[in-house]
């Protein structure tokens, strides 16, 4: 009995220990919110070949965060800093596409060249801007937050210009489709772009040393030199991933309103993204990380927002709650707290200890 | 009992969850004596200081200051009201403030509430006359030397009229030079009546300076002795609680002296040399042997082998290993090709404080397996456990991230991530700095032990002894060149000190 009672804790302790312990406990907070505050919210209906509910649609649109969170990961693991620019490159990425789609016009209605091309175009180009992150950031050994600040004001800029100052609509079903709904397949197709991602990096992350040189750079690049890893280019290479993976995203956000509206696609997601790492867990000061960690921040952050609109908060008091919501959570996180936390535990098990002798002694 | 006594520990008891750190403690500490505290790591020369200051709460025992009633410390700020000052090896000021700044920081002179800066500038310059330390006090701290921090930190302390001195190994960065000099300003201040609590892990520095020394073991008091009445041989006997000959096991394990040159040599370097860093040098390595790095600190040993390994990029020169030229720019080449390197800050360059055991141990070897080579999880395991075992690394798993372990089992770790690599060339530099004796001693006779299997071993240390003991060869450094080598009888302690000084006292006043 007694022994059975010490195994219990300790699987309760090695559950507690775990590094997503508190992120996913966090995502169930928000989601426990949601059953209470609207009882339907976990009700999934289908019409139309198409699934319905508040779940779908907070799968859904966290769709470019996760993307985001992942490339943002893997830059704070290695560089100790984040890319603020993830925003503005979505801008850039879908200007790219849609007006290589559109071939200048302002709205077309059926593509005027071949849309891999775009996409290709558009990765391309969001790649160079991760390059020039990584080349300011790596090379030139420049702050994170002031080397991507270049193309955080810059990025709009340059997407406007690559529009000519226009919103360029692709009114083409094809190219809604990856916004929306693929014919006959009743899931959202950003969920595929996300889970797609998040599979893909996973292999390399299991199938390549790279998450280990990213934490050894991140954690002392100086040693990392010495045991034979080229430090700049691991840095280098995740800025690249990260503006890729920015551009991924763009081209989901474009596709979802099949236009390149520079001044609002991605917009304010960059800090969502940098959240997103903090709340699953990982240190903003680089070093060791977990993508599942921030994927599941990603969805926390978007469960949120999406509860408070249930809740008919408008969306400029948006930010005021969701605010709140971070400091909480964060407060929760900080070292201090969870030293305390860790002294209640070590108290109650002393308790529980001195109780269950006693009940022998007696 | 004597009344120049300024400080009494007595029966002090420290417990750890598990650990009694420190064990009915007792010490005295008197007026203008300087008092060695010693013993190996973990013997709880840190937690008797961190006690002594408040840092931690004892669990019973008491302390006295002058003789007086018991005394309650309770943090470090009361610790110095009360005249205990402490300076740490790692130095607790600002770098990017001035002298003045640093020594007045948190006490400011001030005239209408605002800082009097003529007034500060004025009383740093008197402070540091009056201890001849020769700097300007409105020069920022982080363009002095690391020794010229460390006694302004001192002259913080004296001026706040201290009358019990903490110096927590103080000399680990410090050489020679600098090191006497911080002896001077020591000695000054016992004329003055400080006592001193000097924390050190050189033994010939506690003989040239201090009056008493206070050995501790496994947080028990082992005694009180008198410097004059204690040969150095018993003071290690002491500090490790055994008659310890394994340090004359050492000495017959390398007269079995091994005739390693009628081999090929392993490594040939021509004219190699890193412009600023050391000058073109010639040197030969023979498979089996140890070769011995020395001069003093900055002297351009370290330079050396870094240029060897590719971690300095060579400006010029040729290398050859195993007779073949081959080029060594970057630290993954020097891998490639059996080479390995163990720097000399452990901290900056050797750990990775957030990683476990088994990946600190592993990385050499991924990296030179290259990224498309992950090891398996089994793989990693079965190696960090047969150098956890072999090297005896002090650990509660393989899983426990390095920074939670002692530096000497952080060093044993590092050292079994290069053996990992199965290197031809290893160098060591200073892999016993700061580290207890046992380990120093395990670390030296696993050296010999490579060697005879037949590995070239390329080692740097502060400490001339050890060299002795160990290399069959030494290269001699000064001013970034190196200046002689000397193998055979004229390996001693007298004639590399000749070559160091460079034969003539021009050098010197």
């Amino acid at each position: 009995m007694n022994n059975k009672g010490a195994k219990g804790s300790d699987t309760l302790r090695r559950i507690t220990g775990h590094h997503l312990f508190l992120p996913i406990v966090f995502l169930a907070v928000v989601l426990l919110a949601n059953v209470i505050k609207t009882p339907d919210f976990f009700e999934v209906s289908y019409s139309n070949g198409i699934l319905y509910g508040y779940v779908v649609d907070v799968v859904n649109r966290a769709s470019e965060l996760v993307i985001l969170a992942i490339g943002m990961t893997f830059v704070t693991a290695a560089s100790g800093g984040q890319d603020i620019s993830v925003g503005a490159v979505m801008a850039v990425s879908a200007a790219v596409c849609c007006q290589i789609l559109s071939g200048g016009e302002v709205s077309i209605t059926a593509f005027q060249n071949p849309l891999l091309l775009a996409v290709a175009a558009a990765l391309l180009v969001s790649m160079l801007c991760g390059a020039f992150n990584g080349l300011l950031v790596a090379r030139l050994n420049i702050q994170p937050m002031v080397a991507t600040l270049i193309l955080f004001t810059a990025g709009r800029g340059i997407a406007q210009l690559i529009t000519r100052g226009q919103i360029t609509y692709i009114r083409v079903e094809e190219y809604k489709l990856y916004g929306s709904y693929i014919p006959g397949c009743p899931i959202p197709t950003p969920i595929f772009f996300a889970a797609g991602t998040v599979i893909l990096v996973m292999l390399v992350l299991k199938f390549t040393a790279l998450g280990l040189y990213v934490e050894s750079v991140g954690i002392n690049s100086s040693a990392a030199r010495i045991v034979g890893l080229n430090a700049t280019r691991i840095k280098f290479i995740t800025y690249v991933i990260c503006g890729l993976l920015a551009g991924l995203a763009g081209f989901v956000a474009s596709s979802r309103i099949y236009s390149a509206d520079a001044n609002n696609i991605g917009l304010n997601l960059e800090m969502d993204a940098i959240l997103a790492v903090a709340l699953g867990g990982n240190l903003l000061s680089g070093g060791k990380f977990s993508l599942m960690g921030s994927v599941i921040g990603a969805y926390t952050i978007q469960a949120l927002t999406t509860t408070l609109y249930a809740m008919m908060i408008s969306s400029d008091q948006l930010p005021v709650y969701k605010a709140i919501v971070v400091i909480l959570i964060v407060v929760l996180q900080s070292p201090v707290f969870q030293q305390k936390f860790r002294d209640l535990r070590a108290k109650l098990r002393q308790n529980t200890a001195a109780s269950r002798k006693e009940g022998a002694a007696s | 009992m004597e009344e120049n006594i300024v400080l009494t520990m007595r029966g002090i008891t420290k417990l750890f969850p598990g650990v009694k750190a420190l064990q009915n403690v007792d010490f005295t500490l008197r007026k203008g004596e300087i008092h060695a505290l010693m013993g190996e790591n973990g013997a709880g020369k840190s937690t008797l200081i961190k006690v002594l200051t408040g840092v931690y709460a004892m669990d019973r025992g008491e302390v006295c200051l002058d003789g007086g009633e018991p005394a309650m410390i309770r943090s470090p700020q009361e610790a110095l009201r009360r005249g205990i000052s402490t300076v740490y090896q790692e130095i607790n000021l600002c770098p990017n403030l001035t002298v003045a700044e640093n020594l007045f920081i948190d006490r400011e002179p001030r005239k209408r509430g605002l800082i009097d800066w003529k007034e500060m500038y004025r009383r740093s310059g008197e402070l540091l006359e009056r201890l001849e330390v020769a700097v300007e006090p409105t020069r920022q701290l982080g363009d002095c030397s690391i020794a010229i921090q460390q006694m302004i930190a001192i002259a913080r302390a004296v001026d706040m009229r201290c009358k019990v001195l903490i110096l927590d190994e103080p000399t680990s960065s410090l050489d020679d030079d600098e090191v006497e000099k911080l002896f001077e300003l020591m000695r000054r201040l016992k004329e003055q009546g400080v006592g001193i609590i000097f924390v050190t892990h050189f033994l010939e520095q506690v003989y040239a300076v201090c009056d008493r020394i206070t050995v501790l073991r496994n947080g028990e008091l082992v005694g009180e002795f008198l410097t004059a009445e204690l040969p150095r041989l018993q003071l290690v006997a002491k500090m490790l609680g055994k008659d310890f000959d394994d340090l004359a096991q050492i000495k017959s394990m390398k007269e079995t002296e091994r005739d390693s040159r009628q081999q090929a040599p392993l490594l040939e370097a021509q004219g190699l040399y890193c412009q600023g860093r050391v000058k073109p040098f010639n040197l030969c390595c023979y498979p089996g042997e140890v070769v011995g790095f020395t001069g003093l600190l900055g002297s351009g040993r370290s330079e050396l082998v870094r240029t060897l390994y590719g971690a300095d990029r060579p400006d010029g020169g040729t290398l050859k290993l195993r007779g073949k030229p081959v080029k060594i720019d970057t630290p993954l080449q020097a891998m490639m090709h059996g080479m390995a390197y163990l720097p000399e800050d452990r901290k900056r360059d050797g750990i990775f404080a957030d990683l476990s055991v088994r990946e600190n141990i592993i990385i050499a070897l991924q990296t030179k397996k290259g990224i498309f080579h992950p090891m398996g999880r089994r793989e990693m395991e079965n190696f960090a456990d047969k150098y956890i075992g072999l090297l005896q690394i002090k650990t509660a798993g393989r899983e426990t991230s390095i920074k939670s372990l002692s530096g000497g089992n952080q060093q044993k770790v590092i050292i079994g991530r290069w053996l990992l690599t199965n290197p031809e060339f290893l160098i060591l530099d200073e892999p016993t700095r700061g580290i207890d004796i046992g380990t120093k001693t395990e670390i030296q006779k696993l050296m010999l032990q490579l060697s005879e299997q037949g590995m070239s071993i390329a080692f740097i240390s502060s400490e001339i002894e050890e060299m002795l003991r160990t290399c069959s060869r030494m290269i001699v450094m000064r001013d970034h060149e190196k200046v002689g080598e000397l193998t055979g009888g004229d390996l001693s302690q007298e004639k590399i000190m000749h070559t160091i000084a460079g034969g003539g006292s021009d050098n010197e006043q």
